[in-house]
């Protein structure tokens, strides 16, 4: 396969089938490994979508500095794209992050300031969008509500998918910014909306939803719980067992979130089985294991893994 | 029937500092009655006049009640109950 440009590489992603993991013959699961994308996440189709998007509105001038809330993954592709296309980036990342996301994000230049661990992802937002009111020459592409990052699983992620596997039964993805279910849920929803549209949501340590009150609760802007049919809680370690089940059955080296997503697919495909329904369960590889080594998360036991990523924004 | 609640942090200061708490009830409706006689307080930070809270996630079963029958969903032996604050990912 050819490209212009790396950015032109972005999605036209492998579907592989697990055969091994997979519960029978008509029960059949689909990883989609958006590893293969060229920061190795499913993030890198939201960051070039946001930006290719926000420079068609006149929103971004050549030099401009973007600003982002993000766990690490959004911010490492807005980085790649950024640098391509001449931007500064500054990224507010919770401190309870893994090494390896700021070592990357320091690669592609970005620059990174840290908010509190207490309160995760939250805070980061609060402190993204206090920083945006202080500089407003910085641009803000806001990945918990801009329609673009939707916008791009709409159009690639959920073509894509019919194309592969036209019989697709199921569909599950990981529930963050929500924009990777909704895109994809908007697009079955209009071209096979038979297919059932699943979450599954990391249940991170308590650390993380140390909120000082419920009002400072969050909900995605661009949630919209009508386009899914159902959404699972997955604790780490149901989440750090799948990982290491994917590595072992079927030889993909693959991050946490991604085993939170598998768990939720293996009990879709659980209830298939003893409903005697076949199914085709399709469901996102969010990314490699690369930035999770010095997590712990794939040695020692299952105990020692679910302690050394307890408090840990894993997903 | 008695039915183990996950509390979180934010919510403790109502079960003195309890993480894990009992109840009893077959839907969620009377598991969170129950809650509010032994608990007085937790009902309303759970449930307002439109039902549950905007940023009140329960789950039973790790399984989101929005998308089972809300406060009307059934609750059997041995389910288990978690209560998060709804909170931002990614």
């Amino acid at each position: 396969m050819r490209f212009d440009s790396l950015l032109d590489s972005v999605g036209h992603t492998p579907l592989v089938g697990l055969p091994r993991l997979s519960p029978s013959a008509d029960v059949r699961l689909w990883a989609k490994l958006e590893d293969r994308n060229p920061t190795g996440s499913v993030k890198d189709r939201a960051a070039l979508a946001m930006i290719l998007d926000a420079e068609r509105r006149g929103v971004l001038t050549p030099g401009a500095t973007l600003l982002e809330p993000t766990s690490g993954n959004t911010g490492i592709s807005l980085a790649m794209v950024a640098k391509q296309r001449g931007y500064q980036l500054v990224c507010v990342m919770p401190e309870n992050t893994s090494v390896e996301r700021a070592q990357l994000l320091a690669i592609w230049g970005a620059k990174v300031i840290y908010s509190p661990a207490a309160g995760g992802s939250n805070e980061a937002v609060r402190v993204a969008k206090g920083l945006a009111a202080e500089n407003p020459d910085w641009v803000m592409l806001y990945q918990y509500g801009n329609p673009a990052n939707a916008l791009a699983h709409y159009e690639n992620t959920g073509p894509e998918l019919l194309a592969d596997l036209p019989a697709i039964t199921h569909f599950v993805a990981g529930l963050g910014t929500t924009g990777t279910l909704m895109g994809v849920g908007r697009f079955f929803r209009e071209n096979k909306p038979d297919v059932s549209i699943i979450a599954a949501e990391p249940r991170y340590g308590e650390l993380v939803y140390g909120l000082r009150n419920l009002d400072e609760g969050f909900i995605p802007e661009l949630y919209d719980e009508t386009l899914l049919t159902t959404r699972f809680s997955v604790g780490p370690r149901d989440a750090v067992k799948r990982t290491r089940e994917l590595l072992e059955l079927e030889g993909i080296f693959a991050g946490v979130s991604t085993g939170a997503i598998l768990h939720a697919a293996l009990g879709i495909a659980a209830k298939a089985v003893a409903a005697k329904e076949s199914a085709d369960i399709a469901f996102i590889v969010c990314d490699g294991g690369w930035k999770y080594l010095s997590t712990g998360v794939y040695e020692g036991t299952l105990d020692e893994a679910e302690d050394a990523i307890d408090g840990q924004l894993w997903a | 029937m008695t039915i183990e609640v996950r509390i979180p942090t934010i919510l403790r200061p109502l079960t003195s500092g309890e993480k894990l708490v009992s109840a009893q009830g077959a839907t969620l409706q009377e598991v969170v009655n129950d809650l509010e006689l032994n608990y007085p307080g937790i009902s309303e930070r759970l449930i307002d006049e439109s039902g549950l809270r905007r940023f009140i996630n329960i789950y039973v079963n790790d399984e989101d009640v929005r998308f089972l029958s809300g406060l009307q969903s059934a609750i059997g032996e041995n389910d288990s109950i978690t209560i998060l604050p709804a909170v931002a990912g990614g």
